[in-house]
Order: C-alpha cells, then sequence, then structure tokens
C-alpha cells in the first residue's frame, strides 16, 4: 500500500543575517496509512521546521530549496489512493484547500490559537464556512460527535468562550475542531508540553482513543520521549536538520542504534529506572549556520574518528525498516555501553 | 527539629482575587534539614512555588511560622534577618529571563560579591568569579566573563544563575523548576553539578518540579513532598514514594505518567479518576478537597474532615482518612 505522506530530499533553508540557517537537509521519510509517527530531538534541531513544511506553513524567510512531499487520499477501506497530491505544486487557493481538508495541523501554542472574543461553536462554523463544508444542523451534529469523541461535554463547550475552558480542554476543543474536514493527516506540535501530568494523561488517551475511531495517519512532534513511546508506531531522531535514526517504536526504544538516540534516551530519568544509568549528552546542538564538517553529532558524539569528522553518513538500512545514519551503527550500541563503564 | 536549618509550621499564604481570599499555601509543615534535598512535585497552582517563595523570605506567611535554624523568621534583628536572606538563595525556573542581558558574565557574579562587600579589590573579585564559573563545571572560565547571557545556551546561563546564587555562600537553595527549561539533553548534567555542590558545601536543596521522574532522580537520598490545592498530601523518602506512593492523589499521578518503554507503558494501568474538573480554589470542597475526584473516597468522613499529614512508622507522611484508617497501627505517636 502506498503511504499518506511521502517526503523525498527535503530541504528547508532560512536566510538570516548571518548567513543561511540550514534547517532541513534532505530529508525522507514516508507515513503509512492511519500510522502514528513521532519526531524526536533536542530545541533547534528542526522538527518544528519540518512539521510547519508538510502543511506549507514556513515563514517567509524560509524557502524550500529541494525535494518533493505527496500526499495521497485513501477513499473508505480502499488500499489504491483515490488522489494524489503533489504539495510543492499547490497554488495558493488550491493550499488553502489542502491544509484543513487533508492535512491539518495542531500548533505548540494551542492554547491560544483559538480566537479568544468567538465561542467555539462560531470557531467551528468559521472553518466549515472557509471550506463550505457542512452547515446548520448537519454542522453541529458533527461537532458535538467530534467534541463527545475528545471526552468534553459539547453541552457545555459548545456556547462558551476559550477563557472558560481549561488549558485542556482548550487543547481538545482544537484536536476535535483540527479533525472537523475529515483530514487524513494530522500534525501535532508539542500536544502535551506546558499542560499537567493528568491532563497529558487525559489528551494521551483522547489521541488514543481517536485513531481507533477515525481514519488519520498522526505525526506528532515531541522532546518528550516517555510519550512517543505511548503513542508512535515509528519514531525519527532528528538532530541538526537531518534524520538520523528512524524505525519501529520498539527498535527506538529497545534496541536504538544512532549514538545520538542513545544519548537522549539516556539522559531521561524514569520513575522505575535506576540512577547510576544517566548521562547528559556533553556539548549543546550545533549552530545551523556553521555546521561541523562530516557528521554533524561528531563534536558531541564519544565514538567519532577521523572518518566521522571528515565524511557525513547517509540513513542506511540495518534491519527491516531500521535506519541509521552512523558510521559505527554495527558497534555503537556495545562501544557506548563499554565507554560508560570506564 | 534538631539540626534543621528550615521549619515551616502551620504555613497558609493567602492572596485576594478579585476581593475574595483564596488560600496558595493551606496548613503546610515541613522540616527541612542541613544536607538534604526534598523536592515539591505537583500540578500548576498547587501551591509549590509560593511554599518556595515564602521560605526564601520573598513572601510572607499569612499565619503561621517559619524557623530558621530554630528562630522564628519574624523575630531577627536587622543583622539576623540579613543573614537568613543571603543563607537562603533562590534559583528561578527562566534564565533567559532572570540575567541581565546587558551585563556580562563577569559583571553578573561580581555584583553580589561587590555588593556585600566578600572581596576586597577587583582583583580578587575577578578570582573569585573564576573559582566559581569553575564550581559550577563552565570550564574555562576566562572563555565566558567577557560574554553577555545571549552568547550562552541556555544551560550554560542556568549555570550562570547557579553560580552568582553560591556568591553569598548560602545554606539553602531553593531551586524553583530550574531545569525546566533547559534541553532534557543537559538536564542530567546540571542536576549533576547541584548535587556535588551540594555534597561539597553541605547544601539544603528544595527543589521544585512537576516532573516526578526527575525528582525521584535528584532527591534520591533525600525527601519527595506531594501538593494538592494548597496543602501537603504525602511526603516520604523519595524512592519509597515513588514505588509505593500511598495517597491516592500520588497513585493517580504516578499511574498517569507514560514510560519510556513502550511496552511497559502501554500495559500500564492508569487509576481513574471520578472527575477530571479540578476544583477553583475559590470554591474548595469541603473535607478533604480531593474528594470529589478521588478513587478511594468513601463518604462522609471525606466530605467532613479536613484529613491531617499524619506520620507512619515507614518514614512516610499521608494526609488521607482512609490511609490512616488503615494504617492505624502504623502510626508515629508524638
Amino acid at each position: 500500500m502506498q503511504p499518506t505522506l511521502s517526503v523525498q530530499n527535503l530541504s528547508i533553508e532560512y536566510r538570516a543575517r548571518r548567513g543561511q540557517v540550514q534547517a532541513i537537509r534532505n530529508v525522507t521519510f514516508d507515513v503509512q496509512r492511519g500510522e502514528a509517527m513521532a519526531l524526536i530531538g533536542e530545541s533547534g534541531s528542526g522538527k518544528t521546521t519540518l512539521g510547519l513544511g508538510v502543511v506549507r506553513l514556513l515563514p517567509s524567510a524560509a524557502t524550500i530549496s529541494q525535494g518533493s512531499l505527496v500526499y495521497r487520499r485513501f477513499a473508505d477501506g480502499s488500499g489504491s489512493p483515490a488522489r494524489e497530491i503533489d504539495v510543492l505544486k499547490l497554488k495558493t487557493n488550491q493550499l488553502r484547500e489542502f491544509r484543513w481538508q487533508e492535512c491539518a495541523m495542531v500548533f505548540q501554542s494551542a492554547l491560544n490559537a483559538l480566537n479568544p472574543v468567538l465561542r467555539i461553536s462560531e470557531q467551528f462554523a468559521d472553518t466549515a464556512r472557509a471550506h463550505n463544508y457542512l452547515r446548520g444542523r448537519e454542522l453541529e451534529e458533527r461537532c458535538q460527535h467530534l467534541l463527545r469523541l475528545v471526552r468534553l461535554d459539547p453541552e457545555r463547550v459548545w456556547k462558551s468562550f476559550p477563557h472558560e475552558l481549561s488549558g485542556g480542554m482548550r487543547q481538545r476543543v482544537l484536536i476535535a475542531l483540527s479533525l472537523l474536514l475529515e483530514p487524513q493527516l494530522l500534525i501535532l506540535d508539542e500536544p502535551t508540553t506546558a499542560l499537567d501530568i493528568l491532563t497529558q494523561r487525559n489528551i494521551m488517551d483522547v489521541l488514543k482513543e481517536l485513531r481507533t475511531q477515525l481514519d488519520f495517519a498522526l505525526i506528532f512532534i515531541s522532546h518528550d520521549l516517555s510519550l512517543a513511546a505511548e503513542l508512535a508506531d515509528r519514531v525519527a531522531t532528528v538532530y541538526a536538520g537531518k534524520i538520523v535514526e528512524i524505525a519501529d517504536v520498539e527498535t527506538i526504544f529497545m534496541a536504538q542504534t544512532h549514538p545520538y538516540t542513545i544519548g537522549l534516551i539516556n539522559a531521561v530519568p524514569t520513575l522505575v529506572g535506576a540512577k547510576e544509568d544517566l548521562t547528559s549528552i556533553p556539548g549543546s546542538p550545533p549552530d545551523l549556520i556553521d555546521l561541523p564538517t562530516g557528521c554533524k553529532f561528531h563534536p558531541r558524539c564519544p565514538l567519532a574518528e577521523a572518518r566521522c569528522r571528515e565524511y557525513e553518513p547517509e540513513l542506511e538500512e540495518v534491519s527491516s525498516g531500521h535506519q541509521v545514519a552512523c558510521w559505527n551503527w554495527r558497534t555503537a550500541r556495545e562501544s557506548i555501553q563499554a565507554f560508560e563503564v570506564e | 527539629m534538631p539540626d534543621s536549618i528550615i521549619t515551616l509550621e502551620h504555613v497558609t499564604r493567602t492572596f485576594l482575587v478579585k476581593r475574595s481570599p483564596i488560600k496558595a499555601v493551606d496548613d503546610v509543615s515541613l522540616s527541612i534539614r542541613a544536607g538534604e534535598i526534598v523536592c515539591l512535585v505537583g500540578e500548576s497552582g498547587c501551591g509549590k512555588t509560593t511554599t518556595g517563595k515564602m521560605i526564601a523570605g520573598t513572601l510572607p506567611p499569612s499565619s503561621g511560622t517559619i524557623f530558621y535554624g530554630g528562630q522564628d523568621i519574624t523575630q531577627l534583628s536587622r543583622d539576623q534577618f540579613k543573614r537568613y536572606r543571603l543563607g537562603v538563595q533562590m534559583i528561578h525556573q527562566d534564565p533567559y529571563a532572570s540575567l541581565n542581558p546587558a551585563h556580562t558574565i563577569q559583571d553578573i557574579i561580581a555584583a553580589p560579591l561587590v555588593h556585600h562587600g566578600l572581596t576586597r579589590g577587583e582583583a580578587a573579585t575577578r578570582k573569585r568569579v573564576r573559582e566559581l564559573l569553575e564550581l559550577v563545571d563552565l570550564t574555562p572560565p576566562d572563555d565566558l566573563l567577557d560574554k553577555f547571557p545571549h552568547q550562552l545556551s541556555g544551560g550554560q546561563r542556568q549555570r550562570v544563575s547557579i553560580a552568582r546564587v553560591l556568591t553569598v555562600n548560602p545554606s539553602f537553595i531553593v531551586a524553583d523548576e530550574a531545569v525546566s527549561m533547559v534541553d532534557v539533553s543537559i538536564r542530567i548534567s546540571l542536576l549533576k553539578t547541584l548535587t556535588k555542590l551540594k555534597e561539597q558545601m553541605g547544601l539544603s536543596v528544595l527543589f521544585i518540579t512537576h516532573d516526578l521522574a526527575l525528582a525521584k532522580y535528584f532527591a534520591w537520598e533525600g525527601r519527595i513532598g506531594v501538593m494538592y490545592l494548597g496543602r501537603m498530601v504525602e511526603l516520604a523518602p523519595a524512592r519509597q514514594l515513588v514505588e509505593s506512593p500511598q495517597h491516592p492523589y500520588t497513585q493517580v499521578l504516578l499511574s498517569a505518567i507514560p514510560e519510556a518503554d513502550p511496552q511497559a507503558t502501554r500495559r500500564k494501568k492508569h487509576i481513574q479518576l471520578r472527575s477530571m474538573d479540578v476544583p477553583s480554589l475559590l470554591r474548595l470542597p469541603t473535607g478533604c478537597s480531593f474528594h470529589p475526584r478521588c478513587p478511594r473516597f468513601e463518604g462522609e468522613s471525606c466530605q467532613q474532615a479536613v484529613p491531617q499529614l499524619v506520620e507512619f512508622s515507614d518514614g512516610s507522611a499521608v494526609a488521607c482518612h482512609p490511609v490512616q484508617r488503615e494504617r492505624l497501627a502504623d502510626r508515629v505517636r508524638r
């Protein structure tokens, strides 16, 4: 079956006073139909730019310098796509249709994304009107169905203003709103950041439930590894604008191979973990204007050697569905363990 | 409270919100020993930051007493009060906001040294600044002295904040979400620096965080206190609190947190609350304020009487009627 989204050799640059910021460098990945894919990495690694690039909502200083983005819409129950959209070729009004009807995004500052002077009902009606979607009674029924799916009481929420709702309720309203026009791809940027533990749990449960009820693929951007462990089918680690490792969630957490992914996982305390196991990754992420030579992770990598400083490794398939961009992938796990014991 | 450095006795702090009083912190008692780490955890609005501010002396309690080294802080002489304010220092959450962007790192750290007359002459000040930077693992210090905060990473800035706090030789540090704004990849190294300082200098730390896994890691040998709507609901040795939580609220919190292990986290049982609505501090429920949401709600007793924090023989203290009834025999009698 063809994937819902195919990203091929995508590069995104920002113009800055000091030079070109290479935010995304030659990224290739697919998102399968109904799949949940997590993008993890430190701040400044390019995760959000990648998300914005897919819906082409990049700020004006950004340009997509190469690559292709293909989105495929499937009819109910069918294995072959009903429609194929070359996202980078869309004109302004086609883009307007593509966004939200095909691919919706919930932003990081989600709590401020609702218009403060409109009732929730009006925010839904606005969106429906702009896209010639349902109206009147039908629209109201669809919205209330969605609100119930995100575990909100339509009675309570429908006529409320955003400020009358808690952070978690607003986040759920936004998720319901993003799904209004039946998109088959949803992008969530840090969906649970800045929410309290119990609210986070609620959002996670809502997302899991939605995926069993509706037909959409999910890309979520997060620095919270345990969120990825809980929600994702596949995980991609992003470093300095490049995917350095991509695999199914089991592999990423249990048999990760790239030294950066290993470092990230070793840096996060867990409730069950022992104390000795944790170490931070030394140094900080590179300057995206003045990138190091060779592998961009080499200045922070415990395994860096001459070839890492000179040549940048590309993603290669190390086992079925598991790709890693590291010269030392064969021995990385063992070597890093040995390194830590020292 | 022998050898306690900070003690809170029945401390309450009320704020006026639209002319109605709300209790941000309600009847909290806590004693922290020299060299001890205590983590305060809880959701936003539970009163953990207010508690930290009262300990640091930047906010007076509405009622109750705070003792510093055994003395009521409201009864201190001018000199003693100054010593207390220097002795208890605060590290803030946002290292982008807490350092003056127009001052160099040298200026930022030298200012308190000069102001309090802790070093004599420029050469001595410069030397001390260098020592402090080395102490917080910002090496080599000469690379940083003439830089401005915007030239540093978040982690480096937070280290500068720590160095600045150390200028006045405090014995107690209140760290309010001090690592929440730095990247996950470097949080541990910051905490390791804090732990090292605690050990070298015998510092006590009150570490305020919303992250229970982080609290367990940092407070390993210390204690964790869980707050809910202004009250301390459970206080216990860190690992014990995480491994066998007693209060239903602590149990719910721990069960809600995802794990960085796909199989474990998907198998994890989540304790369901009876209600998702967090009560407003303006209209707190009667009795135990957790009762409308509590999975162990047992009727009248929970609705009527506010449960007090009761100590048990295993070192935990829990404010919950059902737990207290169940563990009647374990109670520590005073």
